[in-house]
């Protein structure tokens, strides 16, 4: 440490510089609005965890918003109880305040200078604890923390997987700018990882999370890319004559189904991902993109317009003969399989508007489930109960997140410009 | 494609004749300054930055490079025929040139979607060529879909603007794309 002595200005500079640069990191962050709830939601309390004030704070807040954001509980107010996770539990005063589940904890900082987050959840009509866990981390990563806590208490109360420490990948287009940047799935902790003056397109996520695939059009034209997120190293998987786009991994991420127009058409094949072992899988004359794997890998689904206009149909992984799946209306694209494998959701041009729509595979029933007019590029939380997309309110591109019952609405936008092409990562390993 | 070819034959000799510095001892024959190795260069001589007048002059017909399309059509118009005819023309009397076919659509749809379909229509355009004498190895399509509008605007003119496919040439030096 320098000895005190009144501040040079080369460092008021560049404090000012770091001021301004830390303000438009915070302009730079997806803030997010909840615009409609589940209709049961489970009334739990997050009483303020005990131990390190400053770090508690941040895991409580951290969980609070989670399971808010999620449109399946409803907060009660824990008022000033301070509980750590050994802390005697008064089950009727909880049951009085209404909540039905209850956690506490404390935040303490272990021998290797690391932060220990220990909580118990408890279940106040049953009057049992239903579980606790402690995650370490560093004091960076408290908001990690927070989030897997929240995950195991949504995990406990709904019976199925929570999604808050997944990540999304999104494009912001700001001025003749374009931006991958990947955030939390509450749009916190944004980092971009590709800038580039010509469009991204089309980002999707590796099955376990390390690397996505796009396209980029840095070369003047669509050209698919690998991209390690870790170490940021980018390899060209597609680059034939003509154009490269519409990558999506296989389920178990050895191979990317693509779309190339070489052979004079836009055609689905598929590659290793080290972008070897090029084989074609459709043959036909007119357009054929936008192709995902169902969950078990055994079939894709994918648009064509062989029928006249743009419908979604399902053919074997290896190609062959493919029925189509979606009638209703002369213009329905990106078919996008639920993890889970129940359902297709895509869009669906109807009276000139093109909105979300769900499609349950054992009914064929389908749901319209936005109201709004220019949805895109719809993306399966993991676990199935979410759809994030892109879509356009007062002429700016932001992103719209939609249970799939249509319940549950929420938006993302940024301050700085057009939001874009979401794809949610999936669970955390 | 005569009256393109011949002053096309007679400016490569001129400058050929005017870049090599003649040795008037040697005696070697003309002929062979005028064979592989000298860029062809077309009638109308070079504009400031180099490149062929007749390219890039806006009383050219050459110089007009876009070709627009219907909604969710991909079929070259009649009134769009005589337009890539020239370029064919150009393109089979100047081997050394060759164009990037760029197809491209309004915002409407998906963005994938929309990138076959930019697709398709620069493959239609390419077709044309094609079937006019241009070389397979002299035309590349590829699609910008709805990525890079020429019109920004949200409206029926500015849609009708955007579904377009754009003609870029390449000099045979590889400067491009003009």
């Amino acid at each position: 440490m320098m000895k005190l002595s009144p501040m040079p200005q080369i460092f008021q500079k560049i404090l000012l510089v770091l001021s301004l640069l830390a303000a438009t990191l915070a302009h730079a962050q997806l803030s997010i609005e909840i615009t409609g709830a589940g209709a049961n939601r489970i009334p739990v309390a997050i009483a303020n965890f005990a131990g390190d004030p400053a770090a508690a704070q941040v895991v409580t807040a951290t969980v609070r918003a989670d399971l808010e954001r999620s449109g399946l509980f409803k907060l009660v107010d824990p008022a000033s109880a301070t509980l750590d996770e050994n802390a005697q539990i008064n089950y009727g005063d909880w049951k009085g305040r209404g909540a039905d589940a209850l956690a506490t904890g404390s935040l303490a900082r272990g021998a290797d200078g690391r932060m220990e987050a220990r909580f118990r959840l408890y279940d106040t009509q049953k009057q049992v604890a239903l579980g606790g866990a402690v995650f370490v981390t560093g004091n960076d990563q408290l908001r990690a923390a927070g989030h897997r806590i929240a995950d195991y208490i949504y995990e406990k109360l709904t019976g199925e997987k929570g999604v808050f420490s997944t990540r999304i990948a999104y494009v912001v287009k700001s001025g003749a700018q374009f931006r991958l940047q990947i955030a939390d799935a509450d749009g916190q902790g944004a980092a971009t990882a590709l800038t580039s003056n010509e469009p991204i397109i089309s980002p999707v996520w590796s099955p376990d999370g390390g690397k996505l695939a796009y396209v980029s059009f840095e070369k003047k034209k669509p050209v698919i890319y690998v991209h390690s997120l870790a170490s940021g190293q980018r390899q060209v998987v597609a680059n034939f004559k003509g154009s490269n786009s519409a990558p999506t991994w296989s389920p178990d991420g050895r191979r990317l189904a693509i779309v190339l127009s070489k052979d004079g058409n836009s055609q689905i094949y598929s590659v290793s991902a080290d972008g070897s072992g090029v084989q074609r899988l459709t043959q036909s004359a007119g357009i054929d993109t936008e192709p995902r794997y169902s969950p078990d890998g055994g079939s894709i689904y994918f648009t064509s317009d062989r029928g006249g206009s743009p419908q979604i149909y399902r053919m074997g992984a290896g190609g062959g003969d493919a029925q189509r799946v979606s009638f209703e209306g002369s213009y329905n694209v990106s078919p996008r399989p639920s993890p889970d494998g129940k359902s297709l959701a895509f869009i669906s041009r109807r009276d000139g508007r093109f909105q979300l729509a769900v499609m349950d595979l054992a009914s064929r029933q389908v749901q319209i489930l936005s109201d709004s007019h220019k949805d895109e590029s719809p993306s399966f939380a993991p676990n199935s109960r979410m759809i994030l997309m892109a879509t356009e309110i007062g002429g700016r591109g932001v992103l719209s997140a939609v249970s799939s019952d249509g319940r549950i609405k929420q938006r993302l936008s940024i301050a700085a410009g057009d939001v874009r092409e979401p794809a949610w990562g999936p669970f955390s390993q | 494609m005569k009256k393109l070819l011949i002053p096309a034959l007679l400016s490569a000799l001129i400058i050929g004749c005017s870049s090599t510095p003649v040795d008037e001892t040697s005696g070697a024959p003309v002929e062979s300054r005028s064979g592989p190795g000298v860029a062809p260069v077309s009638a109308g001589g070079l504009d400031s930055r180099g490149l062929p007048r007749e390219l890039t002059d806006p009383k050219s017909v050459l110089s007009q490079r876009s070709i627009y399309f219907d909604l969710d059509k991909y079929e070259v118009k009649d009134e769009y025929k005589d337009l890539v005819a020239a370029h064919a023309k150009y393109l089979v009397a100047n081997k050394g040139f060759k164009v990037l076919i760029q197809g491209n659509t309004d915002e409407r749809g998906s963005r994938e979607y929309n990138l076959s379909l930019g697709q398709k229509r620069s493959d239609a355009v390419k077709r044309s060529l094609t079937l006019l004498g241009t070389r397979d190895d002299q035309v590349e399509s590829v699609s910008l879909g709805e990525e890079k509008p020429k019109n920004p605007g949200h409206d029926e003119s500015a849609w009708a603007d955007n579904r377009r496919a754009d003609i870029l040439y390449k000099a045979p030096d590889g400067r491009g794309e003009f």
